[in-house]
Parts: structure tokens; C-alpha cells; sequence
């Protein structure tokens, strides 16, 4: 049940995306090799971001909607199965 | 026909206004103690100890965080009271701007008192009207009886959902919180029947929000200009609540202003405060001596009874504003508002400083203002020094 | 397992938000989120994480928040817990999500005050080691000898031992934690949730901008920070010190990585001589010989 909140009072409510489409931040994208992959979940536990969602197969799928590229992902992954690919020209 | 006997208690203002609470059941309070309030606190924290009162009382380690902690358990949808007076509420300014700009029903009385360097304890308006930009409700009483009354109409005029505004209810210091009069006092149940149960409340785990974010420029504006209508639609709302008060209490509550014999008046005082009082007596001595003198009380500052305050004084020879405190550089606050309101109409407005500080004042002091209106002898601005 | 890898989670701290890339505190406010659950209210003075939260039209957070001026998080925490206990509300968290600028700085006063009184909160002070939200400005809690915009040539003063200045408050709970030791940080907030009364937990939070290191590194330096031995990972429980995690095999200084290794990653440090390093890695030895004597106790 929504809370009646008076006319002109200032509040936000849950939203995905609250400062836009994130991914256009890029400069580097993360790409992941899934031959490489080992399903650690690294990735997943340490995106900054919290955009790199778990499949039901275990292995792990970046959101690229959101990923600011950062990098965090390729530095943990312990077989080295993500690369940083230049986005922008 | 029953007359109903009224329950009449001696009490100083301070305890005046804690047996208010007392009655209003707010839920969590928070108070900080300071000169001239910290009797009132006393007082609040035996009723808690004696379970006369059943309240949170958070004993907060500054007037900041006072007004922080009842801001929060405001929005968890409890009923809040705070108090405090000069250099606390000058502390907790920021809070003061946070819960007005939030729109978060709340009441805080503040025992007036004047502001430091140089220290001084003693009563001026100087602390209560510095924060008449903060979307607040202010009302000043005259007396303890009012103080008492202000307070408990305060709680129900915060949380009416046509105004939801923090209230502010102002009492000089010493002169109000010390002194001692008889007052009468309404029933508990009937306390009860006049604040139904407190509604607002904005922390509910199944549609959560933030609750003041930022906001862009495009949207600030507008969330000020819905307060500012708040703030017009309150004007109605306190004269509302005011009469059905005077219903139940069978006490005269007289609104936004009180006229005392400013109806036939060519001279009017106008005046907030204790010294309405001393004002009335003054205003009595000069009728006698022959003189149409008047006194027009602003009993609420904001929203301010512009319309009200028109009405009554159009077509005055001379209205003499009392101010007891000073907006320096410009001139006296409630003196700049009456001119700003009587703008257009031909009323001669002289303004008056006195009391600062605290300094005594006496009717004699306002009969002698009026004879040197009537002898052409009342600059435009008067120190009483 | 952490409950962070279970398949087709939603994340409890929504991506896309306003966040600098690399920043931990998306992620640090996911896991808080998750152990903690829905009947959550944080609260959130000015700090990064304000603009993290967003504007008027979206905010990240998918629990109550309570924005708060600078100072006062604290307290309106402790005015929030009184009246949801009063309504009825015994199990719900109220938690101030802060920074060390208002932790430590302009909100030490509240925050002592709500110690002292034992308020029934969980108070998390994300330490990012300066005023960043501002532009890097030095704080009590940064570091000596780190660059930031108001100490140019490093600071000359101590960094504030916040939670040991908590922990002489009495409060049945206090730890330290790093986001790179993410199952340790779970648990510190998993137990927090379960204690009545004041619970103090201290999270190193590393800020690539602030810092001067490439957004790539967050992790590798939250946790160098704990492997030199500079950010001592424990629990103070009830007047007891624990250490925990990997800082239990610490104590001995063969174990402890030097400090350079942890300085050289960061560009604020970039400024410090060869000396001044050598004096840091003896300060740290020092802090370890006293949490010795701690852990004897």
C-alpha cells in the first residue's frame, strides 16, 4: 500500500538507473571469455556496480546498460577470463 | 442548564506549557536545557518518571541534535515535542530549516529570550522572529493562559493534512515561563477528542522512499511554492481550530489577532508578546484620560493576518508598532511587515524599540509614545532606551 | 555462501546510480542491504552517498531513507528507533550509512552523544579517508602524510583511531572491515544485526579520484590496506578486542606485507620520502605492539 505523501513534499522512490543509462560512461568495455571462466563468482561479488548478475547456469553476465567499466572484474578474475576492451575512439 | 466547573491550577508558564504536553501525548521528546526553559524540561521528565505522561524522552547532547532526533521520529509517524530559547534555537537553526522545508508536523515551544554577545538571559523576540523564513507556524501568547492553549491547539493545527507545517509557539522568557497565574485547564478526554491520532508518517517498509533527496532546480521551486500555499491555506486552518477550541473550552480565543478596542480606536498599538498586557492597561488609562487608543495583538506571525491586520487598521491616524526585537540595517521586524501590509493605505506607522534585552517596560512608557504622537512630537523610529 | 551469489539475484542497491566508477559504495550498501533485509531504514547525511541516492525522481536505495543535514545523523537515527520501538517496530534495523567527514568531524558530537546513551542503532562510518563528496578536502580521519586538496604537501596530523574512541564508549559492538574481505564484512554486519544497543562498524572504503589510483585497483588497495597491516581488521565485543580474518595471522610482522607496497599503489602518497615511509612502517609496527598487549587481555 502506498504511503500518502502531501502534495509538495519532496521524496523519491526505488529506481534502477537513477542517474541515467550508466553504460555510456564507458570508456572500456569488460568482456568475458567464457572458455576461460571458472564460475567463481568473483566478478559478481566484487562489481562495484553490483551489475554483473548471476545466470541460473552459474556463470556470471555483465549488464551493459550500466557498466561504467571500471575494470574491478578484469583485476579480480583469477583467469584472467575478462578483457578491457577500448569502447570509444 | 449544567454549568460545567472548570479546572483552574496556579502554574508558571513553563509548567504551564509541560502540563499542555502533558495532555497532547506526544510520543518522543527531545529537549536540551537552557535559560529560561529548563523548568519546563524538569517538569516533563517528572510527569515521564511518574508515567503521567507515557513519552520517549531522548536527552540529547545539544539543541541540534534535539531538533535532529524529533525530525526522525516525526517521520516514523510519532508525535513530537521540543523546546528551547535563544542560543538552542540558534543552534538548532538548521534543523529548524530542514523540518520546515521537509513539511514535518512538529512543535517546539521557545521561551524567548535575547540573543548573545553580549549574554544576556533575559526576554526579547529577537531568537523567536529570526526564524520567520523557515516555514514554520508562529504564534507569540500574552499570557500563560494562552501559552497553555497555543500549545495544545499547535499539535492539531501541525498535523491537519490541509497544512502539515512544523508550529512554533513563542512565550517571553521569564516574564512568562516564571510567572505564575491562574489558569483554567481543559479535561484530559477532552484533549483527547480534539487531536485525533497523529496520521503522517512516511517510513512504511512496503513502499520505501527517501525522504528529502536532492532537488534539481526545476523542481525546488516548486516543492516552495506548494509550502508557501501551505502556508496561506493555514491562515484558515488555525482560525478553524481556534473556534472549535472557544467551543470547547468556553474561553474567547480571538483568531489571528485580537482587537482590543481598536474598533472606534484612532490610535492603535500594535504588539506580540507579554507586553500585550501591559499594553492593555495603557490603552485602559488613555481611554480614561480621553484618548481613542487601541492595541491590534498579533497573536499568529506566520502566516501573517495581512488581510486581518488591513481590515483594522485602513483608516488609522496613527498606528505606533511595538518591536522587541531589530532587524539591523533596515529596521524593527514586525514594524517593516505592518508598513509592507498598510503599503497604499494613508496610515501614519511609527515604530517603537523597546524591551530589548530585556530592558522593563511599563503601560506609562506606551501612554507617554501616544502623547507625543498626538502633540506632533513621535519620530518615525523610537528607541526606549 | 554469501547470499550474494545465489542466481538471478536482484541486487538490494539498484545499479545506474550516480556513483563514480570504481567506487565501493554501491557494492558496500548491496551487502549491508542484503544481511540486513528490508526492514531497514538508513540514514544518510551529506556525503557521497547523498548524491549516490539520487534526485526527486529515482533513488538506488530499495529501503527507507532518511536524508540528514551534516551533523546530525546520529541523532535523528536515535529519534527514528524511539518511535518506531514505541509503535511497535522491535525488529527493524535503523542504520546510519555516514561518512568520515561527518563521523568523525561535524557529527562527532551526535555520534558520541548516541553512543553514550547506548541508542539502539547500527551506525556504519564508510571511511573514503577525506571530505570527498566536496572535492577531497582532509578530514580527521585522513591519513598522515596523504595528499588531499587542503593538505597539498601531506598531512602532518594523525589519522582520529575512531573506533577505539567508540569502543571507551561502552557500546556492546564495534569491528573494523574492508570491502575486499567481503565475507568478513558480511558477518560483521550479520552479528551487528543481532546485538541490542549502540553497534559501531568502521569500513575502509577506497576512492579511486580521491586517492589517486586507477578505478581498476579498489579492491587490490582495500586490500593491501589489510595485508601491510595499516587497516587492522576486528571486533571489540563487549570490551573485548578481537582481531579476525586475515589480521589474525598479522601479529607477526614476517606476515605483514611492508606498507610501501600499499603506498606506492596510491597517487596521495606519491609525495612522501623515502624517510617519511620508513616512518610510517614504524608507526604501524608500533599500533601492532599495542594490539599485542589488546589481544593479551
Amino acid at each position: 500500500m502506498l504511503i500518502k505523501v502531501p502534495m509538495g513534499v519532496p521524496v523519491a522512490r526505488p529506481r534502477i538507473g537513477s542517474a541515467g543509462k550508466t553504460g555510456l560512461w564507458r570508456v572500456e568495455k569488460p568482456v568475458i571469455d567464457y572458455n576461460k571462466c571458472t564460475k567463481c563468482r568473483l566478478c559478481v561479488i566484487y562489481c562495484p556496480e553490483n551489475t554483473i548478475d548471476l545466470l541460473e547456469n552459474l556463470y556470471p553476465q555483465i549488464d551493459y546498460d550500466y557498466c561504467k567499466g571500471c575494470g574491478v572484474c578484469a583485476q579480480v578474475c583469477p583467469p584472467k577470463a575478462i578483457d578491457m576492451v577500448r569502447e570509444v575512439k | 442548564m449544567q454549568v460545567l466547573k472548570r479546572k483552574t491550577l496556579a502554574l508558571v508558564g513553563n509548567h504551564a506549557v509541560a502540563y499542555a504536553v502533558k495532555q497532547s501525548k506526544p510520543q518522543v521528546l527531545a529537549v536540551f536545557p537552557i535559560t529560561p526553559q529548563t523548568t519546563m524540561l524538569e517538569k516533563i521528565s517528572e510527569y515521564i518518571a511518574s508515567e503521567e505522561l507515557n513519552a520517549e524522552l531522548i536527552k540529547v547532547e545539544s539543541e541540534h541534535s534535539a531538533l535532529a532526533s524529533i525530525y526522525g521520529a516525526a517521520l516514523a509517524g510519532a508525535r513530537v515535542f521540543t523546546a528551547t530559547s535563544s542560543q538552542g534555537l540558534l543552534y538548532m537553526t538548521e534543523m529548524i530549516y530542514w523540518a520546515g522545508g521537509q513539511r514535518v508536523p512538529m512543535v517546539a515551544a521557545v521561551a524567548t529570550r535575547a540573543i548573545a554577545e553580549p549574554w544576556s538571559i533575559w526576554d526579547d523576540h529577537q531568537d523567536f522572529l529570526s526564524k520567520r523564513d523557515a516555514i514554520w507556524i508562529q504564534m507569540m501568547a500574552e499570557n500563560v493562559q494562552e501559552a497553555y492553549d497555543m500549545t495544545i491547539q499547535a499539535f492539531r493545527i501541525s498535523e491537519d493534512e490541509r497544512v502539515i507545517l512544523p508550529v512554533m509557539m513563542g512565550f517571553d522568557g521569564f516574564i512568562l515561563t516564571h510567572t505564575m497565574e491562574r489558569i483554567e485547564v481543559l479535561e484530559d478526554g477532552e484533549v483527547d477528542n480534539f487531536l485525533p491520532p497523529r496520521q503522517f508518517n512516511l517510513i512504511d517498509f512496503s513502499d520505501p522512499i527517501g525522504v528529502g533527496p536532492i532537488a534539481t532546480p526545476e523542481d525546488y521551486i516548486k516543492y516552495r511554492y506548494e509550502a508557501m500555499k501551505a502556508m496561506e491555506r493555514a491562515k484558515g486552518v488555525i482560525e478553524e481550530v481556534m473556534n472549535e477550541y472557544e467551543r470547547i473550552s468556553g474561553r474567547k480565543q480571538n483568531g489571528l489577532v485580537e482587537c482590543y478596542k481598536c474598533e472606534d480606536a484612532k490610535y492603535v498599538f500594535v504588539t506580540m508578546g507579554a507586553w500585550s498586557g501591559d499594553c492593555k492597561v495603557a490603552v485602559d488609562r488613555l481611554r480614561d484620560a480621553g484618548v481613542e487608543a487601541g492595541l491590534l495583538k498579533i497573536r499568529v506571525f506566520r502566516p501573517f493576518p495581512k488581510e486581518k491586520i488591513e481590515e483594522y487598521l485602513r483608516s488609522m491616524k496613527g498606528v505606533i508598532v511595538l518591536d522587541r526585537a531589530y532587524s539591523y540595517g533596515s529596521g524593527g521586524i514586525l514594524a517593516n511587515e505592518i508598513k509592507a501590509t498598510l503599503y497604499g493605505y494613508r496610515v501614519p506607522v511609527y515604530s517603537v524599540i523597546a524591551g530589548i534585552g530585556g530592558k522593563d517596560v511599563r503601560p506609562r512608557h506606551f501612554q507617554k509614545v501616544i502623547e507625543d504622537l498626538i502633540n506632533d512630537n513621535l519620530e518615525e523610529e523610537r528607541w526606549l532606551l | 555462501m554469501s547470499s550474494l551469489v545465489t542466481p538471478k539475484r536482484i541486487p538490494k542497491f539498484y545499479r545506474g546510480n550516480a556513483a563514480c566508477p570504481g567506487c565501493p559504495i554501491p557494492k558496500e550498501l548491496d551487502v549491508l542491504l542484503e544481511v540486513l533485509g528490508n526492514k531497514t531504514v538508513l540514514v544518510v547525511p551529506a556525503s557521497c552517498t547523498t548524491i549516490i541516492m539520487g534526485d526527486t525522481s529515482g533513488m538506488p536505495s530499495t529501503v527507507p531513507v532518511i536524508h540528514s543535514a551534516f551533523g546530525a545523523p546520529a541523532a535523528i537515527a536515535s529519534g527514528i528507533v524511539r518511535a518506531l520501538r514505541t509503535r511497535g517496530d522491535k525488529d527493524v534495523i535503523v542504520t546510519v550509512w555516514a561518512g568520515d567527514g561527518s563521523t568523525g568531524d561535524i557529527g562527532f558530537a551526535s555520534l558520541s552523544g548516541a553512543a553514550e546513551r547506548n541508542e539502539d542503532i547500527l551506525y556504519v562510518c564508510y571511511d573514503n579517508e577525506a571530505y570527498m563528496n566536496t572535492g577531497i578536502q582532509r578530514s580527521s580521519l585522513t591519513p598522515k602524510g596523504a595528499w588531499t586538496t587542503t593538505t597539498p604537501e601531506g598531512k602532518r596530523e594523525y589519522k582520529k583511531p575512531l573506533p577505539f574512541i567508540i569502543a571507551e564508549h561502552k557500546v556492546p559492538y564495534v569491528a573494523t572491515a574492508s570491502i575486499a574481505y567481503i565475507y568478513d564484512y558480511e558477518a560483521k554486519v550479520r552479528k551487528a544485526k543481532q546485538i541490542r544497543g549502540f553497534r559501531y562498524l568502521h569500513l575502509l572504503s577506497p576512492c579511486p579520484p580521491g586517492w589517486r589510483f586507477d578505478s581498476k585497483l579498489t579492491i587490490d588497495t582495500a586490500k593491501l590496506a589489510v595485508e601491510t597491516g595499516v587497516w587492522p581488521l576486528f571486533e571489540i565485543e563487549n570490551g573485548e578486542f578481537r582481531l579476525s580474518s586475515v589480521s589474525k595471522t598479522l601479529l607477526d610482522k614476517k606476515n605483514r606485507k611492508p606498507v610501501a607496497e600499499y603506498l606506492k599503489l596510491q597517487g596521495r602518497f606519491k609525495q612522501l620520502t623515502e624517510e617519511e615511509i620508513k616512518g610510517i612502517q614504524e608507526e604501524i609496527d608500533e599500533m601492532w605492539e599495542e594490539i599485542k598487549k589488546l589481544v593479551k587481555k
